[in-house]
């Protein structure tokens, strides 16, 4: 396959996996403001929003610096400036499709070219302000059909690899942004035991990082037991089998560059076995221990030098 | 040629011409709100499925980019298959001349040498490669996708006649409408095509991959063939996209090849991989950097060089635009002549170049009457229509005329027949043209019919989709019309109890 298709494909994917993440955390983020709390409580939920995908210095620039429910979900959905904005994952993802549309089966190509028509037609006509949530529903609901389109109707070739190692290589990026915010704004209450009137907080906060990954029910069908930090973690970043933790990004991402490299020294596959196995054989008491925060922010680094390593090996190849 | 109508479903405001029958009793069956339905789910359909055409130039009110659906009448244009035949043969006969004409320019040049045509022609010609002299390509077939317009005007008894506009050998597009067309009307009327025998168009990608695998360079036992556009912000990539998903072929842009011991390499997930065949969508001046406009990131480098060696094959060939060109079209016939010893079997236009000076006198004594059009333009730009200009259009044409007298031709403002069509007001006669396209590899091939396109505004006679034309669906129609399939007695009770009766 052209180097250049792989890397459209490649985007396509990632594109679409960000849209779902920001309408998830959107979706939570709104669902908790409607809950009675402080201000201020409210106003560090929008602004860890921000800071998850690294844009307050954008914000800031385009807002000032009030922090407001409003101002966020306008600048996270329909900002066409903001490159994380819903607005403009959906476009890139079909403008990356539209590059190869030949490549995508009809099903899949309508769908994306689909979606992005409807977005614009929904915005325009304020559906996201009348009803945020059934907007962000809709969001997840357009990203769940891409991808069960994809499976059901690709041939399992390597264009398919290339959009799930996307997929993969974004949903872990995700993940773990969103991991470490949420539980960096509560370290203080998480490390230390809780004061009494905390504990009704801790619950929503909680809750919230496990609906926002569609885990809530997931968590209790595995632990059966009240929400406890250290095991929203566990769940989140070492649970095999909870489909949008990291190791289970990891094990997707292994599988589908093996059916993609050829290269028995593939520097790339190294390092994403690598970075498996670290998550593979970790406990979640170990990772506490040493700092989550830590931890965390070492693991997007690795993943993000994973995907320049998918991109040399791959996508835009070095002359010759 | 008088300025009456020529309209190819009704001979008068009472009759409908007798292959138009069967598809008038239908259409008066159909209530109005049904085709209006119909109207929007094309409309839809066309949208979700991105069968859209860039314009040069066009922001949308929302800024979403350039890309415009173009227009899909309903009503088909039809054409009786005995019309056809003798429309095919002048096809074959003109492209067969047209391709042995281009392998004599850069050869023999005996055309010249026969006093047929001046050499002047073709050497002072933009479009004449020095780079091809001499360079022998696979089965001397230059232009192995031609797109031939042919326009209807009536003569002076009223009766519809075929003349050829204008020949396309460069780069011709508008194939993926002729089929997205059909399978719209397909999808939107199953029941007319069991009642109409209408020759069927899909295999055209079939016909193509056949072509350009035939022209492999020798030697090549499986060759790869790979399709090459501008990118996805040319007007045609929609096109470009179809074609090499319908052929199986990877879609190449310049950045994905690259040239390396004098064979054209692209890049792959799994390393370099050789190209064999290049179906180009670029036009020549963008195809090699290093021999044509060196800032074009279109191409690829060295790719000339590669092809002039034979090791790749390049379709259409490099310099084609030799033969396609406004000021070459009135010498056609006379190539016909020359190299095939035949009488041209489809006409031209009668043409006026204004490099000759009585040509020229005439042209500017007679703009408000003529059709004048650059040598070089295409698509609809750089013409002027006399009788539909305004006085201020006329004068800058004719400065540039004076300016310019050789980058101009003239041609009478011809009656293009019309076909009804869907506007506003309900259905009104609107003018069409014709684009088969003309397959030439071990044969010359085509599919029955092509892409008509049609002017929607009243009156225009710029077709150009460029220009705000429309398509239809063209029909090639066998005449024995059978009456609609007969089920056997047994399934056709089921199918009355079924169905309740009738």
């Amino acid at each position: 396959m052209l180097s250049r298709t792989a890397d459209h494909l490649f985007w396509m994917s990632r594109y679409t996996e960000r849209a779902e993440n920001t309408a998830r955390m959107l979706d939570v983020n709104y669902e908790t403001t409607l809950l009675p709390q402080s201000a201020a409580k409210a106003q560090a939920g929008w602004r860890g929003l921000l800071g998850i995908s690294e844009l307050k210095p954008a914000y800031a620039a385009r807002y000032g610096t009030t922090i407001n429910s409003r101002d966020v979900m306008d600048f996270m959905v329909r900002d066409e400036k903001n490159p994380s904005s819903i607005i403009s994952c959906l476009k890139n993802a079909r403008e990356n499709a539209r590059a190869v549309r030949g490549t995508l089966t009809t099903e899949v190509w309508e769908t994306a070219n689909q979606t992005w028509l409807e977005v614009i037609r929904m915005l325009r006509g304020g559906d996201c302000e009348r009803d945020p949530s059934q907007f962000f529903e809709w969001v997840k609901f357009r990203s769940h059909l891409l991808r069960g389109v994809t499976a059901g109707t690709m041939l399992q070739d390597e264009a398919f690899h290339f959009l799930r190692i996307g997929t993969f290589l974004e949903r872990a990026d995700n993940t773990a942004r969103l991991v470490d915010v949420k539980f960096h704004t509560a370290e203080g209450d998480f490390l230390g035991r809780a004061s009494e009137q905390d504990q009704e907080f801790d619950f929503y906060h909680w809750s919230a990082i496990l609906r926002s990954v569609s885990a809530f029910e997931v968590y209790r069908k595995v632990y059966r037991d009240v929400i406890k930090p250290e095991r929203v973690a566990e769940l989140l970043i070492l649970r095999a089998d909870m489909p949008r933790s990291l190791l289970a990004c990891l094990n997707e991402l292994m599988s589908n560059l093996a059916m993609v490299t050829s290269d028995v020294s593939s520097e790339t596959q190294r390092r994403a076995g690598k970075l498996r196995a670290d998550l593979q054989y970790s406990q979640i008491d170990e990772i506490l221990a040493t700092g989550l925060h830590a931890f965390l922010t070492q693991f997007l680094d690795r993943v993000n030098e994973l995907g320049a390593h998918i991109s040399r090996e791959f996508l835009v190849p070095a002359t010759r | 040629m008088s300025l009456t109508m020529f309209d190819e479903m009704n001979a008068t405001a009472q009759s409908v011409r007798a292959h138009y029958q069967g598809y008038q009793q239908w259409l008066v069956r159909q209530p109005a709100e049904v085709m209006e339905a119909r109207r929007a789910e094309a409309e839809m359909i066309f949208r979700r499925v991105g069968i859209t055409f860039a314009v040069y130039g066009a922001k949308d009110e929302d800024g979403a980019g350039t890309e415009r659906l173009i227009p899909f009448d309903l009503i088909p244009r039809i054409i009786p298959a005995h019309e056809w035949v003798d429309i095919e043969r002048g096809l074959v006969q003109r492209t067969t001349a047209l391709n042995r004409f281009i392998h004599d320019v850069y050869h023999g040049q005996e055309i010249i040498k026969a006093g047929v045509m001046p050499a002047e022609q073709i050497f002072q010609n933009d479009q004449f490669r020095p780079e091809m002299m001499g360079v022998d390509v696979p089965g001397n077939i230059y232009s192995h996708v031609s797109g031939i317009d042919i326009v209807r005007v009536p003569n002076a008894q009223g009766e519809g006649e075929y003349y050829v506009l204008e020949d396309n050998l460069r780069v011709p597009s508008g194939v993926s409408y002729m089929l997205e067309d059909r399978k719209m009307m397909m999808r939107l009327f199953p029941d007319l095509f069991s009642q109409n025998r209408v020759a069927p168009v899909a295999h055209y990608a079939d016909l193509l991959l056949e072509t350009l695998r035939a022209m492999a360079p020798p030697a090549t036992a499986e060759p790869t063939v790979v399709l090459l556009t501008p990118g996805m912000y040319n007007s045609a990539y929609f096109e470009h996209a179809f074609l090499a998903q319908q052929m199986g072929i990877e879609l190449v842009e310049g950045q994905d090849l690259f040239v390396k011991d004098n064979f054209v390499y692209m890049r792959t997930t799994r390393g370099p991989k050789r190209v064999d065949v290049i179906y180009r969508r670029v036009d020549d001046d963008f195809l090699d950097p290093l021999a044509f406009r060196p800032k074009s990131s279109l191409g690829c480098a060295g790719l000339l060089n590669v092809y002039r060696s034979g090791n790749v094959s390049i379709c259409n060939a490099i310099g084609t635009g030799v033969a396609d060109d406004k000021s070459i079209y009135p010498y056609v016939p006379k190539m016909i002549e020359f190299y095939l010893g035949e009488k041209p079997l489809l006409k031209n236009v009668p043409t006026f170049m204004c490099r000759n000076q009585e040509d020229l006198q005439y042209t500017l004594a007679n703009l408000k009457e003529l059709v004048v059009k650059e040598v070089h333009g295409a698509g609809g730009y750089g013409m002027l229509v006399g009788p539909a200009a305004s006085a201020a259009e006329i004068e800058d044409f004719r400065r540039a005329i004076v300016a310019n007298p050789a980058g101009y031709i003239a041609q009478p403002t011809l009656s293009l027949s019309t076909c009804p069509t869907y506007v506003e007001s309900g259905i009104a006669p609107r003018h069409i043209d014709l684009r088969p396209f003309v397959l030439s590899g071990k044969t010359v091939q085509m599919v029955p019919g092509g892409l008509t396109r049609v002017a929607l505004k009243e009156g225009s006679l710029v077709v150009n989709s460029s220009q705000g034309g429309g398509t239809k669906d063209t029909w090639i129609l066998e005449a024995d019309a059978v009456a609609p399939a007969q089920f056997p007695s047994q399934l056709q009770s089921q199918f009355q109890s079924l169905t309740g009766g009738d």
